[in-house]
């Protein structure tokens, strides 16, 4: 994997402060990925999340839950700066990616979301082949030297994604034509194959059924011995299943943030105790 | 209180039956609108139809008879008591190439100088040795380009002289209306386009089976004529009509799809941005001969490019093109699901990747439909293209874009204002019949390959 060697660290005081979210203590803390620090966003006049700060540990799945319209794909999105493909999107506060800020207008977003994958609602292959489709990253980052290369790309992360059996006898059939389930871990190889630091999940099985879901959820655990995740989730129980950190959000707000099995079992917070045994959401 | 009262129990009973009652008695009303709209859909479907089926049924009608035409075959002598000209000349071994060319010019004219209408009143005389016919008449049954026709081929092939070689020639005009009754018989000499005796023996020859009606080829191969309105072709019209295709094609296809996706995906929103969209869509309601007057003033009058060009015509019907392309690019462009864009730019293709490895691909189909409907809306346009001077009389085939030429639906034009009514009537439907021919192709070749690509996503 990928280690910059020579980080940059923001100027900002912002930085070097401690998340004031994070009540609950964790035993043997991993080290830190993502370092964000009073994230706010707004769509136009309107303020969509307020001073979020968090720490995202490496190699582990961190859920993001609330909610809806509670700001937590908004905060994912952020994470790779999506969000500057929406117009009258504003990011202020501090998010760093190994030490270095991601919002620094001499970083390039493309390179960004070399770094970090993103993984959609809907599953959304490209209409092109199954091969072409995770082909397509590591060509237009110039990752395969060869043909023989790029192969041995497609095919390791079609096996990563839990999909190379299934496909291997139909690379070059449309990837539109497999199920539900299948197209999605067709896009989780996609992202897989620029070999990014971070992969983002937006409530990535929401479109799908319960076996395939299974099937996903399996996949991230896999996943989380090589990269870091990020998932945000409508379902608790996919959150208490798969992650090992949890935040909740509500109104826009970071409400609490700690490992996942305290978080469920004994909040700090009111709110979300209130959320997590069904009392709103 | 005046309304009754029944017992709760009661009234919920009651209040089902009546509510089914009301449902049912409304459902009568609902199911006749539905079947009132059917009706006046299937109406409105018919007498759409119906104006369609008389459009076409009345263009076939008047132009089908055109594409066959009369034609006299008769034995021609190449008389050498009136082709009086030296043997050809043949090149000697002290003669320069342009001595020769000299030479050969000059024979040639000398060829064109013999009287060939005697040879061919002598032709159609000796058709009917024992019919009284002066030479006026005579001449008068077979088109005036035929004599050109002798004349080549004695160029073509001098030992002819003195042969006699069965030749078919073109009926002209007066006598192919006349035998198709195109022209009322009963009508006096007086009214009549042919002298009696050219009206008898056109009969006579007919009757003998000398006289034959023939599909015309010519409508196809040869360009416009006035002289000899029978052996007038659409060739040069069409030829004018396919290079300013090319030119809309070209420039129009480009220039607009790049407009488009400027404008839908790198462009910011702004006022000015909005100002460009609304003066685009104005540019399509624009009536055509605006753009002939913008056409004539601005490539002709100022970049002084040739009259009746088909350059200048297909330049004049870009312009019209253009916002019909740019629109129909746009709102493809705008149907393409968001998901699309965000998958690419999720794994780090820039903007310009996204759109042109991944939006521009999926809406192919859409630009390509456009582009054809475009495409085929300028080849009907006649009225830019008489304001820059493509009405005028052109008798050859354009050999390049920068040569006069004609246009198919101009044409159409020049033909229904024809003088000779009986003949272009049915001439001017043929030629409607090609171009919606021509259409017809264009049209189904956009369904075919929108399938295909369809097919292929």
């Amino acid at each position: 994997m990928h280690m910059p060697t020579d980080k940059i660290v923001p100027q900002s005081d912002l930085y070097s402060r401690e998340s004031t979210t994070a009540r609950t203590p964790d035993e043997n803390p991993l080290p830190v990925r993502v370092k964000a620090r009073d994230v706010s966003v707004f769509y136009g006049q309107k303020q969509a999340l307020f001073d979020v700060s968090i720490d995202v540990p490496e190699k582990s799945v961190t859920a993001f839950i609330g909610p809806s319209g509670c700001g937590k794909s908004t905060f994912l999105r952020c994470l790779n700066r999506m969000n500057d493909t929406i117009e009258g999107c504003r990011v202020s506060g501090l998010i760093a990616l190994d030490g270095s800020d991601i919002y620094d207008p001499s970083l390039d977003p493309v390179e960004l979301r070399a770094r970090v994958g993103m993984v959609f609602q809907k599953p959304n292959p490209f209409p092109k082949s199954i091969y072409e489709n995770v082909a397509y990253g590591p060509r237009i980052h110039g990752l395969a030297r060869s043909r023989s290369d790029m192969d041995a790309i497609v095919e390791s992360s079609l096996q990563k994604a839990g999909l190379w059996s299934e496909v291997k006898d139909r690379l070059h059939e449309a990837g539109t034509g497999l199920s539900g389930g299948q197209q999605q871990r067709l896009c989780i190889a996609r992202a897989i194959a620029v070999s990014p630091e971070v992969i983002l999940m937006d409530e990535p099985c929401s479109a799908l059924d319960p076996i395939a879901t299974a099937r996903i959820e399996e996949l991230i655990d896999e996943l989380r011995q090589n990269y870091t995740i990020v998932i945000v989730t409508h379902s608790m129980q996919q959150a208490a299943r798969v992650s090992q950190r949890t935040a909740f959000f509500h109104l826009g707000n970071l409400v609490e943030e700690g490992p996942t099995d305290l978080i469920f079992t004994s909040p700090v917070e009111k709110r979300t105790q209130d959320y997590i045994t069904g009392r709103y959401g | 209180m005046a309304h009754s009262f029944t017992p709760p129990s009661e009234q919920a009973l009651d209040g089902s039956a009546e509510r089914l009652k009301r449902i049912r008695a409304g459902l009568g009303k609902r199911h006749a609108r539905e079947r009132r709209f059917r009706a006046l859909g299937i109406a409105a479907i018919a007498a759409a139809l119906g104006f369609v089926a008389i459009l076409f049924s009345m263009i076939l009608y008047q132009g089908l008879p055109a594409f066959t035409q009369a034609n006299l075959e008769v034995d021609v002598h190449f008389d050498p008591a009136i082709v009086k000209v030296a043997a050809r000349p043949v090149r000697d071994a002290q003669q320069s190439s342009a001595e020769y060319q000299r030479a050969l010019l000059d024979w040639e004219r000398k060829v064109t100088m013999v009287n060939w209408n005697r040879v061919l009143e002598q032709s159609i005389k000796a058709a009917a040795p024992d019919f009284e016919i002066d030479t006026k008449s005579a001449l008068s049954i077979v088109e005036t380009s035929e004599r050109f026709r002798l004349r080549d081929m004695f160029v073509a092939d001098p030992g002819l002289l003195g042969q006699t070689v069965k030749v078919k020639m073109l009926a002209s005009a007066n006598a192919d209306n006349w035998l198709k009754g195109n022209i009322d018989r009963s009508l006096p000499d007086t009214q009549q386009q042919l002298s009696p005796s050219a009206r008898m023996l056109s009969d006579r020859f007919m009757e003998d089976g000398q006289m034959r009606f023939a599909f015309a080829w010519h409508i196809f191969t040869n360009s416009d004529s006035r002289s000899a309105p029978a052996s007038a072709g659409l060739a040069g019209a069409f030829i004018g009509s396919l290079y300013m295709m090319l030119v809309v094609i070209v420039l129009a296809v480009p220039i607009g799809v790049m407009s488009a996706v400027y404008l839908e995906e790198f462009a910011p929103k702004n006022k000015f941005t909005d100002f460009i969209e609304v003066n685009i869509n104005n540019l399509a309601a624009v009536p055509s001969i605006v753009f002939g007057l913008l056409g004539a003033a601005v490539f002709i009058n100022y970049f002084r490019l040739p009259l009746s060009a088909p350059l200048v015509g297909g330049l004049v019907l870009t312009l019209m093109t253009l916002p019909t392309i740019i629109i129909a690019t746009r709102s493809a462009l705008r149907a393409v699901p968001p998901s699309l864009r965000q998958a690419a730019l999720g794994i780090g293709a820039s903007k310009t990747q996204t759109v042109f490895h991944h939006v521009l691909p999926v809406t192919y189909p859409g630009i390509l439909t456009a582009t054809i409907i475009g495409v085929a809306q300028a080849l009907g346009e006649t009225a830019p293209l008489l304001l820059i001077g493509m009405n005028a009389f052109v008798a050859q085939i354009p050999g390049s874009p920068l040569e006069p030429s004609s246009a198919l639906p101009v044409q159409i034009y020049l033909w229904q204002g024809n003088e000779n009514r009986n003949f272009f009537e049915a001439r001017t439907s043929a030629a409607i019949i090609v171009l919606l021919g021509l259409m017809l192709m264009l049209n189904a070749i956009a369904i075919f390959l929108r399938a295909r690509l369809e097919r292929r996503k």
